[in-house]
């Protein structure tokens, strides 16, 4: 299981003087369900064609099955199935002879082709549909038929990227639960990108996360968050109203100065934010009974308390939304 | 298993399975083949060979007309350059229509693909870049030279059953030459529309754009140099003068006007279907003096035309060289 299968070290991609990817380094094992995250822009595409050998590398090394795909890309599209972002197929053709295709240009001979295709249509729900023209497919059914299209050559990996965009939220659970089903029977390596952090969650062994070129964290959710949120697994937000008014809620930070100065104080506080109205408390432990005292001695009403753990969304919006700021509080 | 047996597929099950190359050669032929452009220029050139030939035979019984006497020994060409002056012979029609046949089966060859987020799943498949470009290119070239051939040789099984004569084996040559030549003349416009398909993100553009080029070459170019050449022009009254100057003037004239193609072409052409055509350029009195007017063998008429046929060759070769440049530096992304 541990086998590594991917290993890209120091991998920079240059679009003039703007690094895409930047000095990347990932391995991936063998039978894994990988996912890389990060906002668009972030340099997910650019590393998969590179990964390919689509795009060449300004620096860096990568090894895909032990090959180089930079100096043998043929031998690596031999092993890697590679699903686009936004698939498409010959219209005028049926998604049955869209797949042929595929299957000739792989050297499958014409039996062997056809066989594996029908089963293949079969397994991804389109049987009944290979003999329509790809032209009339709806998106969920192109990408379905993406999937057969990317296996139909016998895969060790597949890279899917943004599987999942524009398929409504039934289409994706069952597209990914198609996914992950076929890894695990076939020992298939799956890297997938998306910028969808509730769908990655459920199915991927290990995350990467990926902004502006550069490859902020990796591992499982779980072991993600305890190194991210070190020493403050625990997210607790408060609101409060002014002293004596219970319907003013404090706007303003200088209104509750005393009150945060107050709440570092307690035992298991690590930092304590105030910003739009709410005060963020991260914490080691349980601590909203001393919070709810606190506030209260301040003369303070308490309006809101609510306990948060992190999961994806807040890893994201720490790294991509929340700003440098945010992440420096850690 | 009934399933496999009831489709058409495979046929011929234990070969070896086809090379990548001509998968896509195959694929891109059937394309071209069903889409509803082709079969919409395939029928206007059907139908203006039909009245071409018509014209021709109406015409060819009447050796007056094209005067020279010469001619009649190469009845079997008339078939292919005779006409009364109310429809153009054939070879012009060739010469108008086959742009257009290369510019219809190469103006979207790339960037369709790409709009249709195909190119980057064919990229992903175990070829070579360069095998969609080439395959493309023979796919188109299989299928115009099939057209070309088999239209040549239909006129000529027509000629032979109305005129009754059969054609002597220099003039069967002199016509697959001319096949030749033809197929040679649409693959430098398709060639040149592959490039502009690569160029132009939208096929509309490219479209347009070789259609622009097309239509320079062949129709404004030649007015614009007819224009040069009226302020170049000796003076008049020295035309009879002595030195050179008039030979000189009407050699620049044609130099300027073979920088297209479509000049190339009828050029070679008419010299291939016209033995009694002994030079391209103007001759002297001193030249012509004594000259017996006979017709040329073949190996003369090419030698005529050779640099013509170098010149298309080579604008054909330098079209695809600029493709094939060009696409193998294109980063391929998803559209």
């Amino acid at each position: 299981m541990n086998e590594p299968i991917i290993t890209i070290s120091g991998l920079t991609k240059r679009y003039g003087t703007l690094a895409v990817v930047n000095g990347l380094d990932l391995s991936i094992h063998k039978g894994e369900v990988f996912g890389l995250l990060g906002p668009n822009g972030a340099g997910k595409s650019t590393t998969i064609l590179m990964l390919l050998g689509l795009t060449e590398p300004s620096a860096g090394k990568v090894s895909v099955c032990g090959i180089d795909p930079t100096l043998h890309p043929i031998e690596v599209k031999k092993k890697v199935g590679y699903l686009p972002d936004d698939v498409g197929f010959y219209d005028g053709r049926s998604g049955l002879e869209n797949l042929l295709y595929t299957a000739r240009l792989n050297r499958l001979p014409k039996e062997e082709a056809y066989r594996r295709a029908r089963q293949l249509l079969d397994q991804v729900g389109l049987g009944n549909d290979g003999d329509k023209k790809a032209g009339i497919y709806s998106r969920g059914m192109r990408q379905r038929l993406g999937l057969a299209d990317v296996l139909i050559k016998d895969p060790e990996i597949i890279i899917l990227d943004e599987p999942t965009l524009g398929i409504d939220p039934r289409g994706v659970r069952e597209f990914l639960d198609l996914i992950v089903h076929l890894s695990r029977k076939q020992g298939i390596t799956v890297l997938l990108s998306s910028h969808h952090l509730h769908q990655v969650q459920q199915v991927c062994d290990r995350v990467g996360l990926f902004v502006s070129g550069k490859l902020i964290a990796e591992g499982d959710i779980a072991t993600l968050s305890a190194r991210l949120f070190a020493g403050e697994p625990l997210l607790i937000e408060v609101n409060v109203a002014c002293p004596g008014r219970d319907e003013m809620p404090v706007t303003h930070e200088k209104e509750v100065l005393s009150l945060l100065e107050a709440l570092r104080e307690v035992e298991g506080i690590g930092s304590v934010r105030f910003t739009g109205g709410t005060i963020h408390i991260g914490c080691n432990r349980d601590a909203s009974a001393a919070i709810a005292r606190t506030v209260t001695r301040s003369g303070f009403g308490l309006t809101h308390l609510q306990k948060k753990t992190y999961g994806l969304d807040e890893i994201y919006h720490r790294y991509f939304e929340g700003g440098e700021s945010y992440g420096k509080t850690a | 298993m009934e399933k496999l047996l009831s489709t058409p597929a495979p046929a011929q099950a234990a070969k070896l399975p086809l090379h990548p190359f001509w998968v896509i050669v195959s694929k891109e032929m059937s394309d071209h083949v069903r889409s509803w452009r082709f079969i919409i220029l395939l029928s206007l050139i059907l139908l203006t060979c039909a009245g071409s030939l018509y014209t021709a035979l109406n015409n060819i019984g009447t050796p007056s007309k094209t005067g020279s006497p010469v001619n009649g020994t190469f009845f079997f060409l008339q078939l292919f350059t005779a006409t009364d002056g109310s429809l153009p012979s054939f070879i012009v029609f060739i010469n108008f229509l086959g742009p257009l046949l290369g510019i219809a089966m190469g103006f979207d060859a790339v960037n369709s693909e790409f709009n249709r987020g195909t190119l980057s799943r064919i990229m992903a498949q175990p070829v070579h870049r360069d095998y969609l470009l080439n395959g493309k290119f023979v796919a188109s070239l299989l299928v115009v030279g099939i057209l070309f051939f088999s239209l040549t040789l239909l006129v000529t099984g027509l000629g032979l059953v109305f005129i009754g004569i059969p054609p002597t084996a220099s003039e069967f040559l002199r016509i697959l030459s001319f096949s030749l030549l033809s197929i040679l003349y649409v693959a430098f416009w398709l060639n040149l529309s592959i490039l502009f398909s690569i160029r132009f993100r939208q096929p509309a553009t490219s479209a347009l754009t070789s259609i622009a080029a097309w239509l320079f070459l062949t129709i404004f170019y030649p007015i614009l140099i007819r224009l040069v050449a009226k302020l170049l022009a000796p003076d008049a009254g020295s035309f009879p003068g002595p030195g050179d100057e008039p030979y000189s003037y009407q050699h620049t004239l044609l130099k300027l006007l073979r920088f297209a193609p479509s000049q190339l072409f009828s050029d070679a052409t008419t010299t291939l279907l016209m033995p009694s055509i002994r030079s391209l350029g103007p001759l002297t009195m001193e030249q012509v003096a004594g000259a017996i007017p006979n017709p040329l063998p073949l190996g003369e008429s090419v030698l005529i035309v050779w640099p013509q046929l170098t010149g298309l060759v080579a604008a054909t070769v330098l079209c695809f060289a600029l493709s094939y440049v060009s696409f193998m530096r294109k980063e391929i992304r998803s559209r």
